[in-house]
């Protein structure tokens, strides 16, 4: 049984103890209320506070879409930002249900920490950042170039195989928080800033004069960026996986937040599973079986979200690319509900 | 025919001469220049290196500060060049104070509610009206200014800060007797399966809540574990006082007025006043670095105490315990105790429990500084007479009644200077709390500069100008009167 | 103890009246014995729950993983470090780069420090009003605020990456740092080392044969000045041997601009420059007031007293106010020294590769191994510590030595 143990009376007093998870995470979010979602500290796009503390972007979506699956209630979501050092101790101690965190799916991350995927909701790929002044027109051209970044991050490693596959000279300057990489290269420390290529663009709205650099054509390596949860808990896995393959399908099968409720009485068998008309596929995972239906109705399909947070008509102007479904020649493809 | 009287001797003067005036060099604007500034080529040697060192840094400053500094503005355009996309000339290189004037508010209060501010206003008032009057020496009512900032302030300021109405689970006991109780064979046995059955929805009533008026929610099973602890703590005491002879219903007497203390304290924490939740996670600016400092310092003052007494009792093991606890926070930065309550912490607890972020720093704040705080206690039980230890012994004072009643008064008035330098130390460590992740004044200031709406070359440096002003303000004054006291102390025990 | 008796009512019968409870010694060892328990069981109880939660994740708690390869480049190594390189050489470049820049800020903190602390108690009215002030300020900001400025406002002031301050025989400095001409040593460079070497040896004969010369006759004889003659004459002596036979002993290799900054020449990057300025500067400020508080413990009788001996002022702080004064100064230098060495940690925050920095942050980062890594940075910094201050201990006994 889920027992509660406050730690010390300190803490009760201070009344600071939060969460309390045990092997059901699913039963500890009902029975809290609310969603704990783990996200970055401010990634325009992906995931970030306004003035107000109102969380928004693509992995702030994908937590609302839990919640909503859930309980209905797309608020019922508090987030915990985490920097790149965190994000994993506090999704292995309890402290995080979910961790949506533009987090790039590995091996030795899946296999070593603890921690399971759920599955992708951004492709991404590390790509370069430079001056145009600089007249680089390919990242082979960087040699002997001073390069900021993350510490901690895949892309460290990357960019350090990238330069010395193509024996390369190259001098990296990482540090802990993003802010600092972009405050550093804009000073000119750097000639080069590397990260996720949609971070890249994120990150270019904070440059003094963005107009004055450019994204480089390489995409140095593969980043599907996904959330992840504990390990050792397979029903909670499922939820967190079929919410997120929920959004695809809704996308392929032309639902949307508008006219998810009109799509219930379509004849189509494939969204009538879907929506929990036909088949009890909401029960199988512990949740009620118009789960997707909330969920869609709360955030929309992947296209809505997609659009909304990262797409073209916003600041970020970031195109589908790899990103479309399958039919449009991406690689986003969802398991059926059957 | 010379008239020798002594009176007329014509060449002994009858009168002095008036003082001549001093050399016009020696006096004066001039004398003190020569003699402070020019009394030798050495000297005036010095006295160029330091002008033209002033010059080097002074003028630029009050250039960039000042002078060429912008003062209104809507966004970036107001302060940047034209080349950079603004409306300056080119070079143009001053402060930016309209984008400090329109963070001012986060710089405070981080992104705490807006329609909540007030509260955090109110503590900064309860505040000062508690600290004031604590630093002023002759100020009367010292005793209940002490109770006030020990126990009112900081319950009012937590029910303010966070909102109050907490809800406390069961922390264990009641439900471990039952849970064994349950499973152990000789209950099965002999007691049988209605004996089981009445244990278990025993367990079931106490994960159930009881709802007092419309404001208060308890845990049964959090009351029944504070009545066990209370009662087993009654049963100690009172073996205790059997077996040593002491009075019975003295200890209980304690036992009661500690529990009690600590009922009202939880019943109030649990109330719901009709504050909002404010989650730590929205805390920031000079909110959550006062925050840190205080608590810091509150927390590490008795911890620092029981380390110092420790660390000279001559009980072996005591000693060793205490210095060892003592040498490791000395030994290690403040960033590392942070890491480690950041992420080796929750690993720490047991599966599922974690804490808050802030609470977490917090904690290793607060350890770090106990250390250092029982140094500075140290030196001042040092410095008090060995005859004060021998005269209390001497009127038959136990060792906790020497302590309290004449060695901590003594120590402690003498180490303030010391307390209020540990202070000052800790407040402007609090700045490491950024590294990890929480925005304490600096670093919600850092993340400021993320906000493409002030994005300028001057924008870091304007703000950093504003954060040592700041921050320059706060510790001066610290030091001013932690020399104020030092001067005091000083003058009243001269030997 | 003696007095407990007197007011304690005794139990009346049962033979009981007294208790062992109220023997000081009994109490004492109860009381430890408790606090064992308590102590033991608090660790054993976190020891648990750490086992309990990385076995429930799947992760094997041990230092294996610092074999493992580390995969990530780090900018400054004072060894052979490459990306193959394994976590554990990550860990030796980290501590190297960490006392590195403890070292240098010793030196350099020492040095302003004295000065400072002197010229604030200059006759001089600017020279000691410009001291307070610079102590006053440096003092009262947050050391990271500090290192923030120096990083990210005053060297961003330096000309971009693609252009450099040109100083001449200094080299170029510019927003990616220092490059400074690096010397290349030439053929027959040894025998400059050797007559370096000697000459170093003759100066201390020469300084030891002063002593006894000043103990038996009386005369003093210009050490440092027949020290700095020697050394700069085997210097020329040696360079212009070594030119006659080889050729040029000592070529400086200049830094060129090419396309990414400033390349070749020796290199001091401006994180280093950055983290060092600002450690160098604050700790300064509090080794002023120590310098200060140690020159006014020693009393005013003994400047007076070297005055009328005819000593100048130059002398009687050399020789008699100051190795008085360090009597009283160096135990809190020490405490200087490693707040020092502890506060070089904030390397963090501007990405320079400290031990803490590269180990506790980007290795901890990669591997997720936060306890193993916590683990191993603290028990350092501990060592660090430890060592320093048994040292300091021991030089402050000699010190104290001298005065009886």
């Amino acid at each position: 049984m889920g027992k509660t143990i406050l730690p010390i009376v300190a803490g009760a007093a201070l009344g600071l103890t939060v969460s309390v998870a045990s092997a059901a995470t699913l039963d500890e979010v009902k029975a809290r209320g609310e969603l704990v979602c783990g996200v970055s500290q401010g990634l325009p796009g992906f995931s970030n506070p306004d003035a107000q503390g109102n969380w928004s972007g693509i992995d702030v979506d994908v937590c609302r879409a839990i919640a909503a699956a859930i309980f209905g209630d797309d608020s019922k979501v508090s987030y915990t930002p985490l920097s790149a050092k965190e994000r994993f101790t506090a999704l292995q101690s309890g402290e995080v249900d979910l961790l949506s965190r533009n987090t790039t799916w590995t091996m030795s991350r899946d296999s070593e920490l603890g921690l399971n995927f759920a599955g992708v909701n951004y492709y991404d790929g590390q790509g370069f950042m430079v001056r145009k002044d600089l007249g680089v027109s390919s990242a082979l051209e960087l040699g002997g170039a001073a390069v900021c970044t993350n510490t901690g991050t895949t892309t460290e490693l990357n960019v350090a195989d990238y330069f010395r596959a193509n024996n390369m000279e190259y001098e990296v300057v990482a540090f802990e928080k993003a802010d600092e990489v972009v405050a550093a290269y804009d000073a000119g420390r750097c000639d080069v800033f590397t990260t996720d290529a949609s971070g890249l663009y994120a990150q270019r709205l904070k440059l003094a004069n963005p107009g004055e650099h450019m994204v480089l054509p390489e995409i140095i390596s593969k980043e599907p960026l996904g959330p992840a949860v504990r390990q050792g808990d397979d029903q909670w896995l499922d939820i967190v996986k079929w919410t997120l393959n929920a959004l695809v399908n809704a996308e392929e099968m032309g639902i949307t937040s508008a006219n998810v409720e009109e799509m219930k009485g379509s004849g189509d068998p494939a969204i009538a599973r879907l929506l929990g008309v036909e088949g009890s596929f909401g029960e199988a995972i512990g949740l009620d079986n118009d789960w997707a239906v909330k969920a869609i109705a709360a955030v929309g399909n992947y296209s809505e979200m997609f659009e909304r947070n990262v797409g073209p008509d916003t600041d970020l102007g970031i195109q589908r690319g790899l990103n479309a479904l399958w039919k449009d020649g991406g690689i986003l493809y969802a398991p059926p509900v059957r | 025919m010379a008239d020798t009287s002594a009176t007329d001797l014509s060449y002994v003067r009858t009168e002095m001469e008036p003082d001549a005036p001093r050399p016009r060099h020696d006096t004066g604007i001039v004398g003190w220049l020569r003699q402070n500034l020019f009394s030798s080529w050495t000297n005036t040697l010095l006295t160029l290196l330091g002008a033209w060192v002033i010059w080097i840094v002074v003028p630029p400053l009050i250039q960039f500060a000042l002078i060429d500094a912008v003062w209104t503005g809507e966004n970036r355009q107001a302060c940047t060049t034209i080349a950079q996309g603004g409306v300056l000339p080119d070079g143009w290189f001053g402060a930016c104070w309209p984008y400090v004037g329109d963070y001012f508010a986060q710089f405070v209060y981080g992104r705490y509610p807006f329609d909540a501010r007030w509260r955090v206003d109110i503590v900064f008032v309860l505040f000062a009206i508690g600290l004031i009057p604590m630093l002023i020496p002759s100020a009367p009512f010292k005793r209940e200014n002490i109770i006030y900032m020990a126990v009112i302030f900081p319950v009012a300021a937590l029910l303010l800060l966070t909102g109050g109405h907490f809800y406390y689970g069961d922390f264990g006991p009641t439900d471990l007797l039952l849970e064994s109780l349950r499973n152990s064979e000789w209950v099965q046995h002999n007691l049988g399966a209605e004996f089981l059955a009445t244990v278990r929805s025993v367990q079931l009533f106490l994960a159930k809540d009881v709802q007092i008026g419309d404001a208060l929610r308890l845990n049964h099973g959090f009351l029944a574990d504070f009545a066990l602890v209370t009662v087993v703590a009654s049963l100690l005491a009172s073996a205790w006082a059997l077996s040593t002879g002491s009075s019975v219903v003295g200890m209980l007497r304690v036992i009661a007025i500690t529990m009690g203390g600590i009922a009202v304290l939880l019943l109030v924490l649990a109330y719901d006043f009709g504050l909002s939740h404010v989650e730590t996670d929205v805390w920031g600016g000079l909110l959550v670095t006062l925050v840190i400092a205080v608590t810091g310092i509150a927390a590490s003052l008795p911890l620092g105490i029981l380390l110092a007494l420790g660390r000279r009792s001559n009980m072996p093991i005591v000693r060793a315990v205490c210095v060892a606890f003592i040498e490791f926070w000395r030994g290690v930065p403040l960033i590392t105790v942070l890491f480690m309550s950041s992420v080796m912490l929750p690993l720490f607890l047991p599966e599922g429990v974690t804490f808050d972020k802030l609470l977490r720093a917090l904690i290793g704040v607060a350890l770090f500084s106990a250390a250092y705080m029982a140094e500075v206690v140290r030196g001042g039980l040092q410095a008090i007479s060995k005859g004060q230890y021998e005269g209390a012994d001497a009127v038959g004072l136990t060792y906790w009644q020497k302590t309290r009643l004449i060695i901590l008064p003594q120590a402690l008035t003498l180490v303030i200077p010391g307390i209020v330098n540990t202070f000052i130390g800790l407040f402007k460590d609090t700045t490491l709390v950024l590294i990890i992740g929480l925005f304490d004044f600096l670093g919600q200031m850092q993340s400021s500069f993320t906000d493409p709406t002030w994005a300028s070359p001057v924008q870091a440096t304007t703000a950093y100008l504003f954060a040592a002003i700041v921050y320059w303000v706060f510790c001066f004054a610290m030091s001013r009167y932690s020399i104020f006291t030092e001067r005091r102390l000083s003058t009243g025990h001269k030997h | 103890m003696a007095v407990q008796d007197a007011g304690v009512p005794r139990l009346a019968g049962g033979g009981s009246g007294f208790s062992v409870l109220n023997d000081q010694r009994v109490r004492g060892v109860l009381f430890q014995v408790l606090l064992v328990i308590g102590v033991v069981s608090f660790a054993w109880w976190l020891i648990s729950n750490t086992a309990a939660n990385l076995r429930d994740q799947g992760i094997e708690f041990g230092f294996g993983i610092l074999w493992n390869t580390a995969g990530f480049s780090i900018n400054q190594t004072l060894i052979e470090y490459q990306e193959n390189s394994t976590y554990g050489r990550v860990y030796i470049v980290g501590l190297l780069n960490t006392l590195l820049v403890a070292a240098l800020g010793v030196v350099l903190a020492t040095v302003l420090g004295f000065i400072v602390g002197i010229a604030r108690l200059s006759n001089n009215w600017i020279i000691a009003r410009a001291a307070t002030v610079y102590i006053e300020v440096l003092r009262n900001l947050p050391l990271l605020l500090q290192i923030f400025i120096w990083y990210f406002a005053v060297l961003r002031l330096l000309p971009a990456k693609r252009e450099a301050l040109d100083m001449g025989p200094f080299g170029l400095l510019n927003i990616a740092g220092w490059y400074a001409p690096s010397p290349v040593l030439g053929e027959g460079f040894w025998l400059v080392v050797v007559a370096l070497l000697l000459a170093i040896l003759g100066c201390f004969a020469i300084s030891s044969w002063a002593r006894k010369r000043l103990a038996a006759t009386g005369q003093p004889f210009p050490v440092f000045l027949a020290s700095v003659g020697l050394i700069v004459a085997a210097l020329v002596v040696s360079l212009i041997l070594v030119a006659l036979i080889w050729g040029k002993p000592l070529t400086l290799e200049y830094p060129t601009l090419g396309n990414f900054g400033p390349r070749g020449g020796a290199r001091l990057f401006p994180e280093l420059m950055g983290l060092l300025l600002a450690l160098s500067t604050y700790t300064a400020s509090f080794i002023a007031e120590i310098v200060r508080a140690g020159i006014l413990a020693v009393s005013k009788g003994q400047t007076e007293a070297s005055y009328s001996l005819g000593l100048r002022s130059g002398p009687t702080l050399r020789l008699v106010i100051i190795p008085q004064a360090m009597r009283v100064i160096i135990p809190p230098l020490t405490s200087q020294y490693l707040n020092l060495t502890k506060n070089s940690s904030l390397a963090v925050a501007i990405a320079y590769p400290d031990l803490v920095s590269v180990f506790a942050g980007t290795a901890l980062n990669q591997t997720g191994r936060a306890v193993e890594f916590i683990l191993i940075t603290m028990a350092t910094y501990l060592m660090i510590s430890l060592i320093t201050s048994l040292f300091m201990n021991w030089y402050n006994a000699r010190m104290a030595l001298v005065e009886r």
